[in-house]
């Protein structure tokens, strides 16, 4: 470096002086101002642990179950919209109703493939109905709170089959059953009443409600027509 | 010059020379042309002299121009779909009875649908019933084997798919056709009513929702009420739908309006009458306690040899 700056000196004089090394600080903000500085801008997601990242999700499922349970006037599901929480429930209940009922004539109950379209179908064609008779929710909130209100029908569903287990005598067993699945069908169909209905104009709210009142009574009828295979 | 002054000078037309404009109580300005005020005024008129036979006329000029205001958006994108879903719950509920108690004289498109055809109803009405079809013959083969121990009750899900497909096909093909054949013969003779294929969708889709509480009546296992439910809901709903396509086919020849007619009722009898034999028949009833014979005396006779 030396050697040549001195055979170069002559015709590069003043450059001699110039030279890019650690001692002459380089200033200034080269950093691209961010358009949004939320939270996640503090911390990547990428370095923490793979359980952090679960359990974070989970909470949030988790959260959102106690706001269907207790169904406020909160924006909570609407706001924060994810799909986990009905796909768990989606997959919970259509394997719980699968476990029955496959008999040697050929008469079979719905099957996993059935149940799982039938939920998701159903939502799909509740919020395109909702949609195009003015609503102001967005698609995926609308999925994400008719999902997640199958809550209380899976609850259903899971006492349903401990009551068969426990309880031999048929009619005792289906009064108690008829009983515990309208209670949690009309839960369902309250719950998601609160959340959608004040996205409606309000001379449209029935013809809004009455989609999600049969969606929720199909489900109800498939919950308590469960017959296992013994 | 005198004439080209005369063709710069701002000139007024229609103003004064028409008598009716001073009474109209419009209120768009006249900068866009004379369309806007007539349409105004034609709207505000037969709304307010009610409806009934001697308006249609009027009636048929107000909703022609509603229904090309309307559809204005291209079909690709979402609003043009939202103005099928233009109705209240009011106007629903009003369809539905319109559809259940035929009123003499008055024609259920006009009356009701007024060039605002949804599918709201039609849609959600055929949804219903199938549902209704699959959960009452679920529940009427249960009742039946009640007593019988070797039954095990196990829920059909094939007949949701069954109902789904000859419902929903009933309730759009048939209208297909129907319109299809109607705007032929409009081609051949001059007739004075005409209906686009959405009104009769429309009429379609709400004359069927007199067979959901027909259906739920099903359940009772009496042959005499599930007949006498199956006559009434036919008779309701037929009538309804002969009285909105007779005028539509009045003025054509004899023997092809009588045709048309009998199909009409034909094809809505054969829907009742086969959903009927197919999810609620009794013919299981007497294959299975014929069995059950069988095997009675099978048992008895290995009982006896051994």
């Amino acid at each position: 470096m030396a050697e040549v700056d001195e055979a170069n000196k002559p015709l590069f004089a003043g450059l001699s002086d110039v030279s890019i090394s650690d001692d002459i600080p380089v200033e200034g903000d080269i950093s691209v101002p961010l358009a949004s500085h939320s939270a996640d801008d503090e911390f990547s997601t990428l370095d923490e642990p793979v359980k952090d990242t679960i359990l974070r999700d989970l909470k949030a499922v988790g959260n959102k179950f106690v706001h269907v349970m207790y169904p406020k006037k909160s924006s909570a599901l609407l706001r924060d919209w994810d799909l986990w929480g009905p796909l768990l429930l989606c997959v919970t209940l259509a394997l719980l109703l699968q476990g029955g009922s496959s008999d040697s004539k050929g008469d079979e109950g719905p099957q996993f493939a059935e149940v799982f379209v039938i939920i998701w179908f159903g939502s799909v064609i509740i919020t395109l109905n909702s949609k195009l008779l003015g609503g102001t929710i967005s698609f995926f909130q609308s999925l994400c709170v008719l999902g997640y209100c199958i809550l209380p029908l899976c609850v259903a569903m899971l006492v349903c089959r401990l009551v068969l287990l426990l309880v031999s005598a048929t009619t005792v067993s289906f009064i108690i059953r008829l009983l515990i699945v309208t209670a949690s069908f009309g839960w369902s169909t309250f719950a998601s009443t609160a959340f959608l209905a004040d996205s409606q104009p309000p001379n449209r709210k029935a013809l809004v409600v009455y989609p999600v009142f049969l969606f929720y009574f199909v489900i109800g009828w498939m919950i308590l027509t469960f017959s296992p295979s013994s | 010059m005198a004439n080209n002054d005369f063709l710069l000078q701002f000139q007024e037309f229609g103003e004064d020379g028409d008598p009716q404009s001073s009474t109209r109580d419009s209120t768009s300005i006249n900068m866009e042309g004379t369309m806007k005020p007539q349409n105004q005024s034609k709207a505000g008129g037969p709304a307010a002299l009610g409806v009934g036979n001697d308006e249609l006329d009027t009636d048929d000029d107000k909703a022609e121009l509603l229904s090309n205001e309307r559809k204005n958006a291209p079909f690709w994108t979402f609003e043009y779909y939202q103005t099928f879903f233009d109705v209240d719950t009011q106007e629903v509920k009003d369809r539905i009875f319109g559809s259940i108690l035929p009123w003499r004289g008055k024609n259920f498109v006009r009356l009701h649908i007024r060039s605002n055809p949804d599918l709201y109803g039609p849609f959600w009405i055929c949804a219903t019933l199938v549902f209704a079809i699959a959960i009452s013959g679920n529940i009427s083969t249960f009742l039946k084997h009640h007593g019988n121990p070797q039954f095990k009750y196990v829920p059909d899900f094939r007949k949701v798919t069954m109902a789904a497909t000859a419902i929903y096909s009933y309730a759009w093909l048939v209208p297909l056709a129907l319109w299809g054949f109607l705007t032929w013969r409009n081609s051949k003779v001059v007739n004075s009513v005409s209906y686009s294929f959405l009104e009769i969708v429309c009429v379609y889709g709400y004359s069927l929702s007199i067979y959901v509480p027909a259906v739920v009546l099903w359940i009772i296992p009496s042959e005499g009420v599930r007949w006498f439910s199956i006559v009434a809901a036919l008779c309701l709903s037929g009538s309804v739908l002969v009285m909105t396509f007779w005028p539509a086919i009045r003025d054509d020849r004899p023997r092809v309006a009588i045709a048309i007619i009998v199909t009409i009722v034909a094809l809505h009898v054969l829907l009742a009458v086969g959903c009927k034999a197919y999810f609620f028949s009794t013919r299981e009833y007497e294959n299975t306690s014929s069995l059950g014979q069988k095997e009675e005396i099978k048992a008895v006779s290995t009982i006896n040899t051994t």
